[in-house]
């Protein structure tokens, strides 16, 4: 294909006039260069009277009317004549469409600089504009339950079983691959100093309390916040977005009763089943290393009974009920609360992960300090 | 003038599918240089589909779309940029980029694709917004706009590099009456002017009559092109029913 160039030629008579003759074919190819001649030989002469020779324009675009209406921009700026010589009537028509001393300023507004107390208030605000809306969705959260509770027939019971099946039961073999390596890694890494003081077999007691009291429950919570919190606040964020959740609101149906409820039933219902199993796996990849040792499976199962019992595991089960409903709670509530756009789905996951894994640590701390009190 | 008479885009023996589900069976037309051709039909006739196809969106079932001789189907790699480069599509619901300024929309393919100093960058992306009737309003984010505000910004952003061929996808949905006829002398005074063409997929009456040099009307029944010319001649002329009902906004007799 033939390439379309442009050339510029410029020249000063005795007068001062300035003339600039542009040849050939203006487009957004071509003009980038023209523009930065033109412009700097317009600076340099600084001529009052400047003749534009348009006659060998042969093609001519928005970007090259651009340079036309920039070229007496700048002369009625300084004062100055420009004459435009011999422009064709169709690029004369469109370059019509535009007044130049309507683009006299181009303003684009840059960002503002950042002031720090400024930063700091807007900061501690956001933060107690957090704290306000995660109690009153809280508040709204139980209505919806207890009317849930009070009317188990209004509930929708496909919807629950639905995403109980890709919230939880998807869920298990990323679970049971996660404990069963968390077991393992944790009795390797503790059979090594404890074999120094033939006290190995101990590791087996270290395995059952920390998984069934803390890391089987934790960590079941951490891969939800991952897995199931993103999934809800993406979920509902694009229903917001897509004023989904206005057409919800406008046919009477509350979006916290009806997406939030459902959830949230799911949800509860499947942590301490995925804790039971991230449990199991866990000790599971424990009894790996001590097999290895060459310590017999009844041994290990033994020691694992003798150390733990019922309370460590229901004790657990109760913590990750409270990490379900943080994890579909909050996922719900950020996609709610999403703004308008492609990025707002972005922000709202990204919060809604961060929050249900802070969330979930204080949560876990409060637990300790309780059940340390209540001799757990 | 002889260059008018020249077919910028070809469509030959086009037959589009979903699966299994042929859409449009085996049509071909001619787009001429300049020239403001509107696709017509009913709701899901495949306006839309065949619009993504000449885009080089969807690829056809079968045939050919050539785009100033070349095969848009076919191509691949530089080629088939060097195609993309003469079009600009402006979408059914806006598609701008929600995470950037009006401005900055406008302002993406200049960046990307000339090398215009960013003075030149910012008068030209003024320029366009003026044209649509937007200026003003270059610093305030997608999300902040109207609907219609957000087709003319659109609008503004698939002329940015000022492209040969400009495809709009119901481009005066959503507008109010005023603004549409200014788009409409906007899309007329272009082609005019510049001889940009024009691939509009639309369903008002109005502007049809007043930007259209050409028609095509597509049947889901029969899923080919079933009328073909100036608007006023399909609507005063045209020996078939439904078509003339389809312009003079007749109650079609035999609603399947």
């Amino acid at each position: 294909m033939l390439v379309n160039t442009a050339t510029i030629h410029t020249d000063v008579n005795e007068q001062g006039i300035l003339t600039i003759k542009i040849d050939g074919h203006l487009d957004s190819t071509t003009t980038g260069d023209m523009w930065l001649k033109a412009t700097k030989v317009l600076e340099q002469t600084s001529a009052t009277r400047v003749v534009v020779d348009a006659s060998k324009i042969d093609y001519c675009d928005g970007s090259g009317v651009g340079l036309l209406i920039e070229l007496l921009r700048r002369q009625q700026k300084t004062g100055g004549e420009l004459e435009i010589k011999g422009l064709r009537t169709e690029f004369q028509k469109l370059m019509d469409l535009f007044d130049p001393a309507e683009f006299a300023e181009p303003h684009i507004a840059k960002p503002r600089k950042a002031k720090l107390p400024e930063e700091v208030g807007r900061a501690t605000f956001t933060v107690w504009q957090n704290i306000h809306t995660q109690i009153s969705f809280l508040g709204e959260l139980v209505v919806a339950l207890i009317y849930a509770a009070g009317n188990p027939r209004r509930v929708r019971w496909k919807d629950a079983f639905l995403i109980a099946e890709t919230a939880g039961v998807n869920a298990f073999p990323i679970i049971a691959l996660i404990s069963f390596l968390i077991g393992l890694i944790m009795a390797f890494q503790a059979a090594i100093p404890m074999r120094q003081f033939g006290a190995e077999i101990y590791v087996a007691d270290l395995i059952a309390l920390s998984v069934l009291r803390e890391l089987g429950p934790l960590m079941t919570a951490i891969i939800m916040a991952g897995r199931t919190s993103s999934a809800f606040a993406a979920e509902l964020g694009t229903m917001k977005v897509n004023e989904e959740i206005d057409a919800l609101t406008t046919m009477g149906l509350d979006p916290v009763r009806f997406l939030v409820v459902t959830r949230v039933i799911a949800t509860l219902a499947m942590m301490p089943l995925l804790t039971v199993l991230a449990n199991l796996f866990g000790v599971m990849g424990g009894s790996v290393v001590l097999l290895s040792m060459g310590y017999p499976l009844t041994t290990y199962l033994d020691r694992v009974m003798l150390s733990a019992d019922y309370i460590d595991l229901l004790g657990g089960l109760l913590k990750s009920l409270a990490f379900g409903l943080l994890v579909a709670g909050i996922g719900c509530l950020r996609g709610l609360k999403t703004t308008t756009g492609a990025s707002a789905v972005g922000d709202s996951t990204t919060r809604a992960v961060v929050s249900v894994i802070i969330l979930i640590v204080i949560t876990d701390g409060i637990f300790s300090v309780v059940y340390f009190y209540l001799g757990i | 003038m002889s260059n008018i008479q020249e077919p910028i885009i070809r469509v030959e023996n086009l037959t589009a599918a979903y699966g299994e589900t042929v859409i449009i069976d085996n049509i071909s037309f001619e787009v001429r240089k300049g020239e403001v051709f509107v696709i017509l039909g009913g709701s899901g006739c495949g306006k839309s589909t065949l619009m993504k196809q000449m885009i080089g969106l969807y690829r056809p079932a079968s045939g050919k779309i050539l785009i100033n001789g070349q095969d848009i189907v076919s191509a691949e790699g530089d080629e088939r940029l060097s195609i993309l480069r003469k079009i600009g599509v402006s979408y059914q619901s806006s598609a701008l980029f929600g995470s950037m300024t009006l401005h900055e929309n406008v302002r993406l393919p200049l960046e990307e694709f000339t090398n215009l100093n960013p003075a030149a960058m910012d008068l030209i992306v003024l320029m366009k917004l003026k044209l649509v009737g937007l200026k003003g309003s270059e610093n305030r984010m997608p999300s902040e706009l109207s609907g219609g505000m957000q087709k003319r910004a659109a609008i503004a952003r698939a002329m940015a590099l000022d492209p040969q061929i400009i495809f709009l996808d119901e481009p005066s949905a959503g507008l109010d009456p005023i603004t549409s006829a200014e788009l409409d002398q906007l899309i007329l005074s272009l082609a005019r002017n510049l001889k940009i063409t024009f691939i509009i997929v639309t369903h008002e009456l109005p502007s049809i009559y007043t930007v259209a040099d050409k028609v095509i009307m597509l049947d889901k029944r029969v899923k080919k092109i079933v009328a073909e010319g100036k608007p006023q001649d399909l609507r005063d002329h045209s020996d078939n029913l439904w078509v003339r009902q389809f312009f003079n906004r007749e109650v079609s007799s035999n609603v399947s």
